[in-house]
């Protein structure tokens, strides 16, 4: 179960793609450049680096374990000829840094090719070591490490539009750090009440709006969504906007809450809406209104009547992530059975496909399902009664300005592409 | 909220209530479910993962449902008719052991009836140090409130059982505040004394604390509950660990 794959991202040129897992190891992926010669191999992703990021460790304090599980990946904006990313596991937050090496020196005058010491008397004459090139060795190194900033588990971590300061979030606290600074941060939200007895709500998900550095939102367990300026105060509990929508007295139940509970949030490429994830929808959010979501679309709505059982199973409870195209017209969130949803946005069009070994052979189109709720059956559709519920894609990524999605089903990473169209059909 | 006699909302297997069944007969099995999601979110509660801290938001969500719950029955006046229900099922020499198990120091010496909830919230203080012994007051505690609170209610308001239900919820999330002291002071500062002599008691009386566990569960089982002993066996795994990872450190 350790290469059970807990977050996926792709990079802001969608060149590299991140996935870390449960055992704490970090797999990054390379699109190969498209070549004319070989058509059918345009863009395909093949393994570049792989390194283990974080261990397992011990709270002997606690007497609980510390799980190497990354949960959150985020690449750092490109810089120079290194990439960087940050992972994070529950407690600690890792800078890496990734460098290319297709060169070495060759010719010193101390050194044989071996790296032996020469034997002295035989060198005559001085020369300058040349550089020549060498089967590419990409190196990962360490270069910051962030500990002891979380007393909860972290659930998020994101970039500044600054590319200098980023945050992280756990269930109670949010601190901001600077990139290069590892010895303190800032917390800029705390929402951990005087007296734990008065605990009903934790923060979910966090994220930096993509343009204007002091603006942040985060999310609730209990379905809300707070705007935060930094500017306003350096300790931002107070938001300045509050995103909620009212309860519908008709659906309430014993589980209202729990499936208001916002497991994501992503902010638009644009910078003007926000997409958030509850147990049963996804919902398009509007900064400049408060009160509802301006779009609301049902990933999976045949499981209300069944809240009862995956309360039991614990499925209640499960976290999906969502995510924008690089146009921000189509939304995409997983589902159960390695399901996965996609919805358009301007023909309010949706399609249901599948992340499985049987349904997709390379290049093949994937077939769109149908989950049936009683009532006619046609051919292929799937009943409630045999969705696989532990088949659950809570991880997707979606490439920053090509229609390539990534999808993480358990331990397997679908990355598919849209190359003839990208209507939806 | 709920009006007697309307179909029932997201409960899994509804059963078709006829328009012309009174609403008593809705009633009772509207309740049992809903008595029934509560033991399952008590459960839940119970049994967090010895290893890994629990995961913090799960838990306050199911906290928040049982609190609804409780809510919700002290509003309909049905707590009071559950547990007049039950009251002949479980003997008095049960009553009056469980009675002195659950009974803190504190309580005792304020001469408080209904110890049930305010010492289940205690139990609940120490449920991450994975006593073994602790788990089975735990479980123990769990039925107990049933079955007390039967001689209790006749005596208490509901709102003053209320108060202690939010109170032993609520003291599920200070396990938290106070597994993370900053210092070994405060790690003792913060620990209830009472605490210990309940400690001393079931370590006393658990000769072979295994054993001891399943079989307390299935002593105190009433018929509606629905706490399986495969959650006893994971938790008894769960401490084969413990004292593994122990022994090697």
């Amino acid at each position: 179960a350790a290469d059970i794959i807990s977050t996926v991202e792709f990079n802001h040129t969608g060149e590299l793609l991140a996935t870390g897992d449960k055992g704490g190891r970090v797999v990054i992926f390379q699109r190969e450049p498209e070549s004319k010669n070989e058509p059918y191999n345009q863009g395909e992703y093949n393994v570049y680096s792989t390194f283990q990021s974080h261990e397992p460790e011990f709270d002997y304090l606690k007497s609980l374990e510390i799980e190497e599980k990354i949960n959150k990946i985020k690449w750092l904006p490109q810089q120079n000829a290194a990439h960087s990313l940050l992972s994070t596991n529950d407690k600690t937050i890792k800078l890496w840094k990734i460098t290319e090496r297709d060169k070495r020196p060759e010719g010193y005058n101390l050194k044989d090719e071996e790296g032996k010491l020469k034997d002295l008397s035989t060198v005559t004459s001085l020369q300058v070591p040349v550089l020549k090139p060498m089967d590419l060795m990409v190196e990962v190194t360490p270069r910051r490490i962030f500990a002891n900033g979380h007393t909860y588990h972290v659930n998020s971590i994101s970039v500044n539009s600054d590319c200098e300061t980023y945050m992280s979030a756990d269930d109670l606290r949010i601190n901001l750090w600077h990139l290069a600074i590892t010895d303190r941060s800032f917390n800029i939200v705390d929402i951990k009440p005087a007296n734990m007895e008065d605990l009903t709500e934790v923060i979910t998900a966090s994220e930096f709006h993509p343009h204007h550095c002091n603006l942040f939102v985060y999310s609730s367990s209990k379905g809300s969504l707070r705007l935060c300026d930094m500017r306003a105060s350096a300790l931002c509990d107070k938001h300045s906007k509050l995103y909620e929508e009212p309860e519908d007295p008709s659906n309430r139940s014993f589980f209202s809450e729990i499936i208001s509970s916002v497991s994501d949030v992503k902010f638009s490429h644009s910078g003007r809406y926000m997409l958030t994830r509850d147990y049963l929808t996804v919902k398009v959010w509007d900064l400049n209104m408060e009160t509802k979501p301006v779009e609301t679309y049902q990933v999976h709505d045949y499981l209300r009547s069944k809240l009862c059982s995956l309360y039991e199973n614990d499925c209640i409870f499960d976290k999906f992530e969502c995510a924008w195209n690089g146009s921000d017209s189509v939304i995409m969130t997983g589902a159960y059975n390695n399901f996965f949803r996609m919805f358009d946005r301007n023909t309010k069009r949706d399609v249901t496909l599948e992340a499985s070994r049987e349904s997709s052979k390379p290049r093949a189109i994937l077939k769109p399902r149908r989950v049936c709720v009683g009532g006619k059956r046609r051919k292929d559709d799937i009943s409630v009664d045999s969705l696989d519920f532990t088949k659950k894609i809570l991880h997707t990524a979606w490439h920053p300005t090509e229609n390539i999605i990534a999808i993480a089903a358990t331990n397997n990473l679908y990355i598919f592409q849209d190359k003839v169209n990208s209507e939806m059909h | 909220m709920f009006v007697r006699g309307l179909k029932r909302k997201c409960f899994d297997g509804e059963e078709d209530i006829e328009g012309t069944l009174a609403g008593i007969k809705a009633i009772p099995s509207y309740n049992l479910q809903r008595q029934s999601l509560l033991d399952m979110s008590l459960v839940k509660l119970q049994l967090c993962h010895m290893l890994v801290e629990p995961n913090l938001c799960r838990s306050v969500l199911i906290a928040n449902t049982v609190r609804q719950i409780q809510e919700e029955m002290t509003q309909d006046g049905t707590w009071q008719m559950i547990n007049t229900q039950s009251t002949g099922q479980a003997s008095l020499d049960r009553l009056v052991s469980t009675d002195i198990l659950c009974r803190s120091s504190r309580d005792q010496a304020e001469g408080k009836h209904g110890p049930a909830y305010g010492t289940f919230s205690k139990d609940f203080e120490s449920d991450q140090a994975q006593d073994s012994s602790e788990t089975m007051s735990t479980a123990s505690a769990v039925q107990t409130p049933r079955n007390l609170q039967s001689n209790v209610w006749e005596m208490e308001s509901p709102q003053e059982n209320k108060g202690n239900f939010q109170k032993s919820l609520d003291q599920i999330f200070e396990t938290l505040e106070n597994k993370s002291p900053n210092t070994v002071e405060d790690l003792f500062s913060e620990v209830d004394n009472s605490y210990y002599d309940l400690d001393t008691m079931l370590t006393g009386m658990m000769s072979n604390t295994k054993m001891g566990h399943c079989d307390s569960l299935e002593t105190f089982s009433s018929p509606t509950n629905t706490a399986p002993n495969s959650n006893c066996k994971s938790d008894l795994n769960d401490l084969d660990h413990i004292v593994e990872i122990l022994v090697e450190s």
